[in-house]
């Protein structure tokens, strides 16, 4: 996995983005986000009042127009907020999209080798192209026939190359990406501009973001509170007519301005953005924000066994040999036998009896020895020495094999009921240790030498290191977690017991798991999963947050609605991390912003019917220094407040794996009450500033 | 302030709190339709009520159907009683020879009325007959507070299901609030109030000789009856115009103790129903939590103004508590006590003038109003108007806990934040909209009885007291005209049912939903956090509004008092 590391407020990205938050001071644009867009209106309309006194000739120009410089500064910082998150993404789609601009693609005129040369951008879906060494693979597709290995750096960052073939669960090939050897036919899946780089460009650059249904309401509730402090202030000039005075309509907008969730409304979208792009340097994309969103909201997650739960392979962890036969003696015998033995098991196998017994690797040639592979036929491989034969498999194969009986056409089943001569002690007492192995949830594996069975190397499934403790902390998080696997319950139950999963489904076939997704579905509860077959892709749909991975098959990107670029299973655990950051983040500044509301009163409701009534001076209770400098104090602070939050919008707030209790009493504390005082304390310091450099 | 006082205040809430459980239960059981111990007598009437209305009690609501019942009902009452009011010179019950009532007053009073603010433009005594008291008020105050309780039911009804189409049926609610809820209640009440001294009679007005021989004429009528529902129902409509400070209204200490347990009564017990019908009582206690932290705080202020009293007579060494506008047979404790339990539970009736009270001690009222009624509140109105900011208080902190924001497992989604911004945004505007109207056209400022700023706060807190459907009287106003009529009548519609449909809407939307099951991930909300949060959302979206207008009123009223300075009595 490769994470490109950039910092926060790198000069590269700053200089664009300056100029991208005054481009977007277009109403046009502005029109999308009602809180800034009020506040446009207000900048524009107080402008345009300041321009008429200025020629006329008016009181207090200077004072106005400060004021009116930090609204526009305020427009300007919000969206400077949000071209620099968006700016984070266009660098990453700008490397994509020269992969794209200068491909040429080989389509297949028929079923022979005959290909024209045309422009990637006019394939079609449906087309058959050529992808030979060298080529670049001009769309995404399908790969109906060939084997290859591809680099897909460009989209996963990950330099070492995958293997794609026709059939199975590793056909889905992704435009832009090389193949590095062998030729493929590729069956091309989309068209140009909608394949998986044109979305990741698109999402990357916020181009195709759509606000997601908590931003929609996010929205709703500010524009509402916009609303009643219309209200609160609109009021004012004839309230203050009736105490026989008049407030400036500058002062009026300047309440107004600061009353209204300025904060979060300046750094919601980029909030959204900023989360997408958090995903994006997991190396993970979401189709849409909501996927995103959804992913915060999770109570169930589905988590496949091998290579979540469990490392990959099983693993020897013992020997147990049979009654007269020592446990040195087996693992002599077993080391034997793995010594050529490539697989992970037979490394295991070499790793145990070095750790536990000392005995050291041989060396082959030295024995003068000849490895047995293993065959599906035999299901068994081994070791053949000048003096002896060793060996092991599984264990009715290597039972069946002492009794003499050809193996060729026997499967278990065929050797429990045709087994000619009645069992050997030694082979019963085998059997024995096998079924409580198997019990336990481990798999056995019979040793023999030169026809005599010596007893059982005890392979287990190893549950990764951490991942329990992992478990319990998304059980903190109040999120239950499911193990899916094809072993039998037995096994099965014995992993979920070590793993400290919630619960297991174990013999899982696709209409199982679908089965089970719907069922926490109609309780109310959210399910995320991830998968790569093709028989996963009815349960990506069905779940809320369906992970593909980028290895799978193409009917499995589709269905999921993000996609892994690592094809790393264990990350749906950080996806969902992520979803809740985001979530947080917007919540924690929501509340900052209308907690702030407190302290921007207290400033300015006194400096402005001080002079209707200068007993109010009472409520002044930060001594800001003159109405004047009150004001302006306040409108500083609410549009530097702003700048100083980008990086935590960007960043995201800090997030525990810890209960939904104890995370609000932290948030409550830190982003309410911190959101009732931080102002007191600010708008006092930009008084003392502002006085002290004769502002106001 | 003195310990008496004191020890009338901790009473008053542990017999509130002592009601709460047994009352939330018995509505519970007849909301949820189980058997209770009024069922043997008062079933039969209800199925015949039924039967003759031809109604299917089984037959439930869609949101949008019980709505259109519930505007459908106010229109229909709203009409009969206008009517009444129109033509009580010709009907009977009219000993004392009432004459029509104008066509704005008779607007403005059936619209106060049917919301159930009891805005009182008008004296009792001396406008209404007893059929316009008895046939036209009485029956909308069991109306009017059982539509309220029928709204309250449907919402909680909407967090208690899952995926449902319907939340309940407009009349049976309204039927089973007014004869199993209301009705039960009254009659021993209002039998309580006639042994404590309260007239209930249909004979003409008492002629008296009194002492120095002088003729006076002395209102009589069915006062108890009517008080108790007044009470009960947070109706708030006075008998008399001096309403609970009226002797015949309020005859003794224990009776205006009895009354304003009434007005909490209902209300609070509501917030016990909500935790019985979803599950879990500890929500229902939560909300009451924050429900009684707000209250406690106002009670403490007000008690503390009143008892501290004037600085300005302090400065003439009048030194004490600030007995103007209160009954000597009640005192400073429970006049304070009570002007706050009527302003925060929309009842608006008053035993002393809240005119006289002190700035601070008159602010209290004023900002229990402008909070939206919603510490206890009307019944139902309380509740709903709470559920409404918790709505707010989950939506905007909700998301702190990493997850979409969801409350008793419903996820709050744009729907039911737009509907709660809609129930919120129509208080401000009508509060603040027409005063700020008032303030300045020539019909608006003929209406106070002060200059400067305790004239304005008697305008803010006609408007409030409208919008608010509390229906008490800052007094010193002069609102029997035209314009305070019409716009004070609108501004109780408005009040009323531009929060009643929002309501009934996220109760639809609500009971469609599913239910999500809490986890260790939901954000808790039974314990001290929540109540917290909920009270500095409610003071910071709810009040914080009304802080310019406050400031304008009682603050710099008490500020100037402080520093000695009046302002001059103006027309």
């Amino acid at each position: 996995m490769s994470r490109q590391t950039s910092s926060l407020f790198s000069a590269a990205l700053i200089g664009p983005a300056l100029l991208g938050s005054v481009r977007k001071l277009d109403p046009r644009a502005m029109i999308r986000n009602p809180v800034m867009f009020v506040v446009e209106v207000v900048a524009a309309l107080t402008t345009v009042l300041f321009a008429r006194d200025l020629v006329a000739g008016g009181s207090d120009l200077a004072f106005s127009g400060q004021i009116i410089l930090w609204l526009w500064f305020t427009l300007i910082f919000a969206n400077f907020a949000e071209a620099l998150a968006e700016g984070r993404g266009k660098a990453q789609a700008d490397s994509l999209r020269r992969t794209r601009t200068e491909m040429t693609a080989k389509r297949l005129k028929g079923p022979g080798a005959t290909y024209e040369t045309v422009p990637g951008t006019a394939l079609k879906v449906g087309d058959v192209v050529l992808v030979e060494a060298g080529d670049l693979i001009p769309s995404d597709g399908e790969v109906i026939a060939g084997v290859a290995s591809v680099n897909e750096a460009a989209i996963t960052g990950e330099s070492a190359p995958v293997i794609r073939e026709s059939g199975g669960d590793r056909s889905a090939v992704t435009g832009g990406t090389q193949v590095l050897s062998d030729t493929i036919k590729v069956r091309i899946t989309a068209a140009a501009g909608s394949t998986f780089v044109d979305r990741m460009i698109a999402l990357v650059e916020g181009a195709a973001r759509q606000k997601t249904p908590n931003e929609i309401a996010l929205n709703i509730l500010l524009a509402g509170l916009t609303i009643v402090f219309v209200f609160a202030v609109a009021s004012i000039p004839s309230f203050a007519s009736y105490a026989g005075g008049a407030i400036p309509v500058i002062v009026l907008v300047a309440l107004f301005v600061t009353l209204i969730p300025t904060t979060i409304g300046a750094l919601l979208s980029a909030i959204g953005i900023a989360g997408m792009d958090r995903l994006v340097r997991f190396n993970v994309l979401a189709m849409s924000g909501r996927a995103v969103e959804a992913a915060g909201d999770v109570d169930t997650l589905l988590l496949d066994k091998t290579g979540t739960i469990t490392l990959g392979n099983r693993q020897a962890t013992e020997f147990r040999p049979v009654s007269g036969v020592t446990e040195q003696e087996l693992a002599d015998a077993a080391q034997l036998a793995s010594l050529a033995d490539e697989t992970p098991e037979g490394r295991s196998i070499v790793v145990l009896a070095k750790e536990k017994y000392g005995i050291r690797a041989r060396d082959m040639a030295a024995l003068n020895a000849s490895f047995v592979p293993f065959t599906a036929q035999s299901r068994m491989s081994g070791v053949d020495l000048e003096t002896a034969s060793i060996r092991k498999g599984a264990v009715d194969a290597v039972i069946a094999s002492l009794s003499g009986a050809p193996m060729a056409s026997r499967g278990s089943n065929a050797a429990l009921a045709f087994r000619p001569d009645p069992e050997t002690a030694a082979a019963t007492e085998t059997r024995a240790i096998a079924e409580a192995i198997a019990r336990a949830g481990g798999t056995p594996l019979a040793v023999a030498r030169d026809g005599r069975l010596l007893g059982i190397v005890y392979l287990k499934d190893i549950v990764k290191g951490g991942i329990r403790e992992r478990f319990a902390e998304l059980r903190q998080m109040g999120i239950r977690t499911v193990m899916i696997t094809g072993d039998n319950p037995m096994t099965a139950a014995a992993i979920a017991a070590e793993a400290g999963v919630d619960d297991f489904l174990a013999q899982a076939t696709p209409e199982d798991k679908l089965a089970l997704i719907r069922k926490e579905q109609a309780q109310g509860k959210l399910v995320a999963m991830c998968g790569d077959g093709t028989n996963d892709a009815p349960a990506l749909a069905q779940a809320d947050v369906g992970v593909a991975m980028n290895t799978g098959t193409v009917a499995a990107r589709e269905a999921g609605n993000m996609v892994d670029l690592d094809s790393d299973p264990t990350k749906l655990i950080e996806i969902v991390g992520i979803g809740k950051q985001l979530l947080m983040t917007r919540g924690a500044l929501t509340t900052f912003s209308i907690a702030n509301d407190v302290a921007k009163y207290f400033a300015i409701i006194p400096a402005m019917f001080l002079g209707l009534y200068p007993q109010l001076q009472a409520l002044n209770v930060m001594h800001l220094a003159s109405p004047q400098s009150a004001i302006l104090s306040a409108i500083i602070f609410n549009a530097l407040i702003i700048v100083a939050l980008i990086p935590l919008a960007l960043r995201g707030v800090t997030y525990r794996a810890v209960g939904a209790a104890a995370l609000l009493r932290r948030n409550l504390l830190i982003y309410g009450l911190g959101g009732v005082l931080v102002p007191f304390v600010a708008i006092k310091a930009i008084d003392l500033a502002v006085t002290a450099l004769h502002l106001a | 302030m003195n310990l008496d006082g004191w020890i009338q205040i901790a009473l008053y809430g542990a017999v509130v709190l002592a009601l709460v459980k047994p009352l939330g239960s018995y509505m519970t059981r007849v909301f949820t339709g189980e058997r209770t111990l009024l069922s043997p007598v008062l079933g039969p009437v209800e199925r015949g009520l039924y039967r003759a209305a031809g109604l299917d009690a089984r037959q439930e609501q869609h949101w949008l159907a019980y709505t259109g019942a519930v505007i459908l009902f106010h229109l229909l009452g709203f009409a009969v009683l206008y009517a009444i009011l129109r033509l009580q010179a010709v009907l009977p019950l009219n000993p004392a020879d009432q004459g029509a009532v104008a066509p704005d007053l008779a607007f403005n009073t059936s619209t106060s009325f049917i919301t159930n603010t009891n805005w009182q433009s008008y004296g009792g005594e001396t406008t209404l007959s007893y059929l316009s008291q008895m046939l036209g008020l009485t029956h909308q105050n069991f109306l009017s507070a059982a539509t309220g309780i029928a709204v309250a039911v449907a919402l909680i009804r909407g967090f208690a299901r899952a995926s449902s189409g319907t939340i309940g049926s407009f009349w049976v609610d309204v039927t089973r609030a007014t004869l199993y809820v209301l009705l039960p209640i009254c009659v021993p009440y209002t039998l309580f109030l006639v042994w404590q001294g309260m007239p209930q009679t249909l004979g003409a007005y008492a002629d008296a000789t009194t002492l120095e021989g002088a003729h006076q004429t002395i209102a009589l009528g069915p006062v108890a009856s009517q008080v108790a529902i007044k009470m009960l129902g947070t109706n708030g409509g006075g008998f008399f115009n001096a309403n609970a400070a009226h002797p015949f209204e309020n005859p003794t200490a224990l009776s205006n103790f009895v009354q304003m347990v009434s007005i909490f009564a209902i209300g609070a017990a509501l917030t016990n129903v909500f935790g019985r019908m979803v599950g879990d009582e500890r929500q229902g206690w939560a909300i009451l939590g924050a429900m009684g932290i707000l209250f406690l705080a106002g009670v403490a202020v007000t008690y503390w103004a009143e008892a501290h009293g004037s600085s300005v007579l302090n400065g003439f060494g009048l030194t004490g508590g600030n007995m103007e506008g209160k009954e000597t047979r009640f005192g400073i404790a429970a006049s304070a006590l009570f002007a706050v339990i009527t302003t925060a539970a929309s009842c608006g009736a008053v035993n002393a003038m809240h005119d006289s009270f002190t700035a601070l001690g008159g602010l209290i009222p004023l900002l229990n109003m402008q909070l939206g009624e919603i510490i206890i509140g009307g019944v139902g109105a309380g509740l709903y108007g709470m559920l409404i900011f918790v709505i707010v208080a989950i939506f905007v902190a909700g998301l702190m806990v990493g997850r979409t924001p969801e409350y008793l497992g419903k996820k709050i989604e744009a729907k039911e934040v737009k509907m709660a911004m809609l129930g919120i945004l129509c208080l401000p505007l009508m509060m603040l909209g027409f005063t700020a109207l008032a303030t300045v056209l020539p019909a608006g400022l003929a209406g106070p009885a002060n200059a400067g700023p305790h004239g304005f706060t008697e305008i803010l807190y006609a408007y409030t007291s409208a919008a608010a459907n509390n229906g008490s009287a800052f007094g010193g106003l002069s609102a029997n005209t035209l314009f305070y009529n019409s716009t004070l009548a609108i501004g109780m519609l408005v009040g009323r049912f531009f929060v009643k449909i929002p309501v009934l809407a996220i109760a639809g939307s609500l009971a469609a939903k599913k239910t999500v099951p809490a986890s260790a991930g939901t954000f808790p909300t039974h314990g001290g956090l929540f109540v917290g949060l909920l009270v500095g959302v409610i003071l910071i979206i709810g009040g914080l509004t009304f802080f310019p207008s406050l400031a304008l009123g009682p603050v710099v009223e008490h500020l100037a008092g402080a520093a000695g300075q009046t302002f001059a009595t103006g027309g």
